[in-house]
C-alpha cells in the first residue's frame, strides 16, 4: 500500500492496468498477441464490465489481475498495478499472498469450481484461514452471515454440507460468499450468470449487486450480456479482438455507443418478449400437423408395472403444424430435452404416442424404419461433440445422403458442396474437421448434415445456447430462411425467451413435465399468461439501466426465490412459487386446462382466462 | 452406500464360484494325469486304473467337483497327488515366505511410490518429473531377471553387502539375518511395483491437477503442496487404490522369476511344480487361494473409491 503513494491517481484506484500485452506462443516458436494496449483502472466501490464475444480475450485480462495466464499464454508487456503493486513482477510466494486476499474471483461453473470431495463451508473459509486474514471460527461466523446476505436457504447447517448437494443457483452464489469471505479489495467475476436460467439469474444478480454494495469492494465483472452489464456496472469497457473498442460509463455506452461494435452488440441483444416480436402467422394448410405428441408420459428407470421409476414428463400434447416452429421453453430441468427424446425414439415413451404424418411411430430408434428415422432429424446443442472429431465435412454431411438416399461418389460431392451452401458455408471446407471450425460454422455443418437427410422435423435441442448472441443471431435467420424456403417444421427447444418469441409460430411452456401452457405465440407473449410465464418474461434483463431494481420489488421476482422444483408435487407443480397460488385447492389439485375460444391457447391454471387477465394487468 | 457395498461383496462371492469352476475346468485339460506322474512311463494299465481309483480320478467331473467344493468349505484342503502330503502342509511351508517378502515390500514400496508419483505430479516437466519418469518407464520395460541379475551384481558381488541368494526361509532365522537374505528380493520386488505405482500415481493425480476447481485452488492462493494433499489427491484415490490392490495381488501369486531366481521357495513356485506334476488339489487349492486374494484386494479397492466418493457417502 506504501507504494500507492507514487502512483498519480488518487488511493482510491485498486486496479491500474497500463497497456498489457498477453501472448500465446505457438509450437513453431512464433507468438501471437491475445489482448494488446490494454488500459483500464478500478476504483474503490467501482464495478467495471468487461464485454464482448468469446475470443475477445476477457477471461484472459481478468485474470491477468490475479497474476495469473491460463497455461500457454504469457505476460508479454505493461503493468497490472493491484494496491499499487505490479502483480507481474511477484514471485509464486508474492502471488500467492495476494490472491484471496486482495483479489478474489469468481467463475463461470461453479459446479465444476467447487471440489466435489471438500465440504462447503470448508472451501468458502479456505482461503481467509491459510492467509491468516482470520481463524477459523471468525472465518466460519462471517461465511454464515454472507449465507444470510446471499440468501441461501439454512445458513447455519450449510458448509457441512457437500457441493453436489444444493443447487447450480445456490453455488454460484456460494461461490461469492467464497470469494467474499477473505474481504478482498478487488472481487473478478466471470460470467457468473451465464450458465443460469433467467429466473435464478436475478436472483444470483440482485446477491451480487448487494453484497457488493454492502462490502465497499470493488469488481471486475466479465460478461458477454450488455442486458446484465447494464445493470449492474459503473463502467463498461468494450473489447474485440484482444482490444479496447471503446470504454465509459455504463450511461453513456448503454444510451449513446459511439463505437460501430458495441452498436452491433447492442442489437444483438436479446429483446425483450413481447407480442410486437411474434413473427407473421403461417398460413395452415390442409395437410394435418406434420409431427404429434398424444398423451406422452415418459421418464428414467423402469419399474414392474412399466412406468418410469423417475417421471419426467406427463400427459404431454404438442402438434407440429407444417412448415412451423415450435418452441419449447422452460428452466433447466423442467423435460425441454426429454421431450425431444421421446419425439426421436431415443427415449422410449411409457404411456402415449408420437405421430408422424398421421401413423404413429414405433417408440424407438431401433424399431422405426429407415425412412422414418430420416424425416425426423436431432440438431444437437453441442455441434463439438455430436460431430465426430476424425470425419471431416465431407464424410459427416455425406454420410446421411448415402444411408437415407443412397446417394453416391461424384454426384454425393454434389450435393454436399449444394448443402453447405445452403447453410452459408463455403464448399471449399468440406476437407476440413470439426475442430478447424469456429463454434457458429459447426452448428450450421449440424445442420446441413440434419438437411441432407430431406428431413421433414428437424428438433433443435438449444441450438444456439453455446453460440455466442451475434453468431445465434445469424443461425436462428439461417434457420428461418431454411423453413421458408424447404417447409420443414422446427421443434425448438430453448430456455431463452427472447429467442423463441422471435422465431417461434406455436408455443409450449412446460414446468416440471408438464405443459402449464401453449398456443400461438402472440398469445402467449401477451395476458392472460400462465403465473409461471409471467415469471419467466419477467426474469429476461432489459437493456435497461435500473431494470433490476424495478424487478427486484415485484411480486413475479419475489416468486422466482422459492425452492427446488418438484416432480412429483401433488397438485399444480408451481403452486409453491406461484404469486397466485390458491391454499387447498392449487397444491392438491391437478388444475385443469383452460382454453379460450378460438381452442388454440390452453393454459393449465385453476384460475379462469379473465381473473389471471385481471390479476395481470392490474399490476 | 451400504447397498452398493453389500452388493460388490455379492458380487466378489459368485466370481470366487465362477472362478472355481474354471480351475477345476482348466485342471482336467492339464494333458496326462497324477496318476500317470507318479508311476511313471512304464506303469501298466491297470495299475494305472487302481491307482485313479484310490485317487477318486475315476469319478464323473461333476461329482469330483462337488465333492472338492464341499471338502474346501469344510476346512479340507485334501492331499497333494503327487506326493501324499497334506496340501495345508506343502502351503505351511511357503507361505511365510510369500508373506514375508510380500509384506514388507508392500510396506516399504507402496508409499514411497505414492509419494514419489505425487511429487511428480507437483511439477510436472520439470528436472525431478522427466528423472522419475525416466526411471520408472526404464523400470516397467526391463524383465525382472534382468533386475534381478543387476541387483545381484551390484550388491553381492560389487559391495558385497548381502548374500545372492535367499538360503532356507524365515523360518529360524533372526529379524536381522531375514533382512540380510530376503534384502535383494524384497529390493527387486520394490522396483517393480513402484515403476507402475509412480505412473499411475502421477497421471491420477495430473488429470485431477488440471480440473477447474484445482485452478480455482490456485486462484485463491492455496499453497501448492495443500493442493495437492487436500484438493488433488482425495479425488484421485479410486484409481490410485486399484493399482495399488492390483500390484499386492501380484506379489502373492505372480512372483515366480524372483522367487526361482533367489531360491527361495513361495507359493508362486509351488503353483508351477504343482502344475508339473499334475497335482490337481495342489493346483486348485492354490488357485483358488490366488482367487481369493485377487477378489478381496479388489474389493477393498472398490470400496475405497465408494468411501472416497462424496456424491455416494453423502447422497442428498
Amino acid at each position: 500500500m506504501s507504494e500507492a503513494a507514487k502512483n498519480p491517481d488518487t488511493d482510491n484506484v485498486i486496479l491500474d492496468v497500463r497497456n498489457l500485452r498477453i501472448i500465446a506462443r505457438r509450437e513453431d516458436g512464433s507468438t501471437l498477441n491475445i489482448v494488446e494496449e490494454i488500459d483500464f483502472t478500478v476504483k474503490r466501490g467501482e464495478v467495471i464490465a468487461l464485454i464482448g464475444e468469446s475470443g475477445s480475450g476477457k477471461t484472459t485480462i481478468s485474470l491477468a489481475a490475479l497474476g495469473y495466464a491460463k497455461p500457454g499464454l504469457e505476460f508479454a508487456d505493461g503493468e497490472v498495478f493491484l494496491n499499487g503493486r505490479d502483480v507481474l513482477d511477484l514471485d509464486r510466494h508474492g502471488l500467492r499472498n495476494l490472491r484471496g486476499r486482495e483479489v478474489a474471483y469468481l467463475a463461470q461453473s461453479a459446479a465444476a469450481t467447487f471440489n466435489p470431495s471438500i465440504t462447503i463451508g470448508e472451501q468458502v473459509t479456505e482461503s481467509a484461514v491459510l492467509h491468516g486474514i482470520k481463524t477459523q471460527e471468525e472465518a466460519t461466523k462471517k461465511a454464515i452471515e454472507l449465507y444470510h446476505a446471499l440468501e441461501l436457504p439454512d445458513p447455519e447447517q450449510l458448509g457441512s454440507r457437500y457441493p453436489h448437494q444444493v443447487s447450480g443457483g445456490q453455488l454460484q452464489r456460494l461461490m461469492a460468499a467464497m470469494a467474499l469471505c477473505g474481504d478482498p479489495d478487488l472481487l473478478v467475476l466471470d460470467e457468473p450468470t451465464t450458465a443460469l436460467d433467467v429466473t435464478t439469474q436475478i436472483e444470483v444478480l440482485k446477491a451480487f449487486k448487494t453484497v457488493i454494495r454492502e462490502q465497499g469492494a470493488a469488481a471486475i465483472y466479465v460478461t458477454h450480456d450488455l442486458a446484465v452489464v447494464a445493470q449492474v456496472a459503473d463502467h463498461i469497457v468494450v473489447l474485440y479482438d484482444g482490444k479496447i473498442q471503446e470504454a465509459g460509463t455504463t450511461d453513456q455506452i448503454v444510451n449513446s455507443p459511439g463505437h460501430d461494435y458495441t452498436r452491433r452488440l447492442m442489437s444483438a441483444v436479446r429483446p425483450t418478449p413481447s407480442s410486437d416480436l411474434a413473427s407473421a402467422k403461417q398460413e395452415e394448410t390442409d395437410a394435418g400437423p406434420a409431427m404429434e405428441v398424444k398423451d406422452v408420459t415418459a421418464g428414467y428407470g423402469r419399474n414392474l408395472d412399466g412406468s418410469p421409476k423417475v417421471t419426467v414428463l406427463r400427459d404431454i400434447n404438442v402438434k407440429i403444424e407444417r412448415g412451423h416452429v415450435v418452441g419449447v421453453i422452460g428452466e433447466s430441468g423442467c423435460g425441454k430435452s426429454t421431450l425431444a427424446r421421446v419425439m426421436a425414439g431415443l427415449l422410449p415413451a411409457s404411456q402415449g404416442d408420437v405421430l408422424l404424418d398421421g401413423e404413429s411411430l414405433p417408440k424407438t430408434v431401433r424399431e422405426r424404419s429407415r425412412d422414418q428415422l430420416r424425416r425426423v432429424q436431432f440438431i444437437f446443442q453441442m455441434a463439438d461433440t455430436a460431430l465426430n472429431p476424425r470425419h471431416n465435412i465431407r464424410e459427416i454431411v455425406g454420410r446421411p445422403l448415402e444411408f437415407y438416399r443412397g446417394i453416391r461418389g461424384r454426384e454425393r460431392t454434389d450435393k454436399v458442396a449444394e448443402l453447405l451452401q445452403m447453410v452459408d458455408l463455403e464448399p471449399d471446407m468440406m476437407s476440413r474437421l470439426p475442430s478447424e471450425l469456429s463454434g457458429g460454422q459447426k452448428q450450421r455443418v449440424a445442420l446441413a448434415r440434419a438437411l441432407a437427410a430431406d428431413a421433414e422435423v428437424l428438433l433443435c435441442d438449444e441450438v444456439t445456447s453455446a453460440l455466442d448472441t451475434i453468431v445465434g443471431a445469424a443461425v436462428i435467420k439461417l434457420l428461418r430462411r431454411l423453413r421458408d424456403k424447404l417447409g420443414v417444421s422446427y421443434v425448438f427447444i430453448s430456455h431463452d425467451l427472447s429467442t423463441v418469441a422471435s422465431f417461434a409460430d406455436e408455443v409450449v411452456v412446460l414446468y416440471a413435465g408438464r405443459v402449464v401452457e401453449q398456443g400461438p405465440v402472440k398469445e402467449i407473449l401477451s395476458p392472460p399468461y400462465h403465473p409461471y410465464t409471467r415469471l419467466l418474461i419477467a426474469s429476461v434483463p432489459e437493456l435497461r439501466i435500473g431494470w433490476l431494481e424495478d424487478t427486484m420489488g415485484t411480486r413475479e421476482a419475489m416468486a422466482g426465490i422459492a425452492g427446488a422444483v418438484d416432480l412429483n408435487a401433488p397438485g399444480c407443480p408451481f403452486s409453491e412459487r406461484c404469486p397466485l397460488a390458491i391454499p387447498g385447492t392449487c397444491d392438491v389439485e391437478v388444475p385443469p386446462n383452460r382454453v379460450d375460444e378460438s381452442g388454440e391457447h390452453i393454459i393449465a391454471c385453476h384460475i379462469e382466462f379473465s381473473g389471471l387477465e385481471r390479476e395481470q394487468t392490474a399490476v | 452406500m451400504w447397498s452398493m457395498i453389500l452388493r460388490r461383496i455379492g458380487i466378489g462371492i459368485v466370481t470366487m464360484f465362477a472362478v472355481s469352476v474354471i480351475i477345476f475346468c482348466g485342471t482336467r485339460i492339464l494333458p496326462g494325469d497324477a496318476a500317470q506322474i507318479r508311476l511313471g512311463q512304464e506303469a501298466t494299465e491297470t495299475n494305472l486304473a487302481a491307482f485313479r481309483k484310490e485317487l477318486g480320478l475315476d469319478r464323473p467331473a461333476h461329482v469330483q467337483y462337488f465333492s472338492w467344493v464341499k471338502d474346501t468349505l469344510s476346512g479340507d484342503l485334501g492331499v497333494s497327488l503327487a506326493s501324499d502330503v497334506p496340501v495345508t502342509d506343502l502351503i505351511r511351508d511357503r507361505y511365510k515366505n510369500t508373506l514375508y517378502v510380500s509384506a514388507v515390500t508392500a510396506v516399504i514400496g507402496v508409499p514411497l511410490s505414492v509419494l514419489l508419483g505425487i511429487l511428480a505430479a507437483m511439477f510436472p516437466g520439470g528436472i525431478y518429473d522427466r528423472v522419475v519418469t525416466f526411471i520408472s518407464v526404464t523400470l516397467v520395460s526391463a524383465p525382472e531377471f534382468f533386475l534381478a541379475t543387476l541387483l545381484v551384481l551390484i550388491f553381492a558381488f560389487y559391495f558385497n553387502f548381502t548374500s545372492a541368494v535367499v538360503v532356507g526361509g524365515v523360518e529360524g532365522k533372526t529379524f536381522l539375518e531375514i533382512l540380510r537374505h530376503f534384502f535383494l528380493p524384497i529390493m527387486a520386488l520394490c522396483m517393480i511395483i513402484a515403476a507402475q505405482l509412480i505412473r499411475m500415481t502421477r497421471a491420477a493425480v495430473l488429470n485431477v491437477m488440471s480440473s477447474p476447481y484445482v485452478e480455482m485452488a490456485i486462484l485463491k492462493g492455496v499453497p501448492r503442496k495443500r493442493i495437492i494433499m487436500r484438493h488433488a489427491l482425495f479425488n484421485a484415490i479410486g484409481p490410485i487404490v486399484n493399482v495399488i490392490a492390483l500390484n499386492l495381488a501380484y506379489l502373492i501369486s505372480g512372483v515366480v522369476i524372483i522367487e526361482v531366481f533367489f531360491a527361495y521357495s513361495g507359493l508362486a513356485t509351488l503353483m508351477v511344480q504343482g502344475v508339473q506334476t499334475r497335482d490337481y488339489n495342489l493346483i486348485q487349492v492354490l488357485g483358488m487361494l490366488f482367487c481369493c486374494v485377487y477378489i478381496i484386494l479388489m474389493l477393498i479397492a472398490d470400496i475405497a473409491s465408494i468411501v472416497s466418493n462424496p456424491r455416494l457417502r453423502h447422497p442428498r
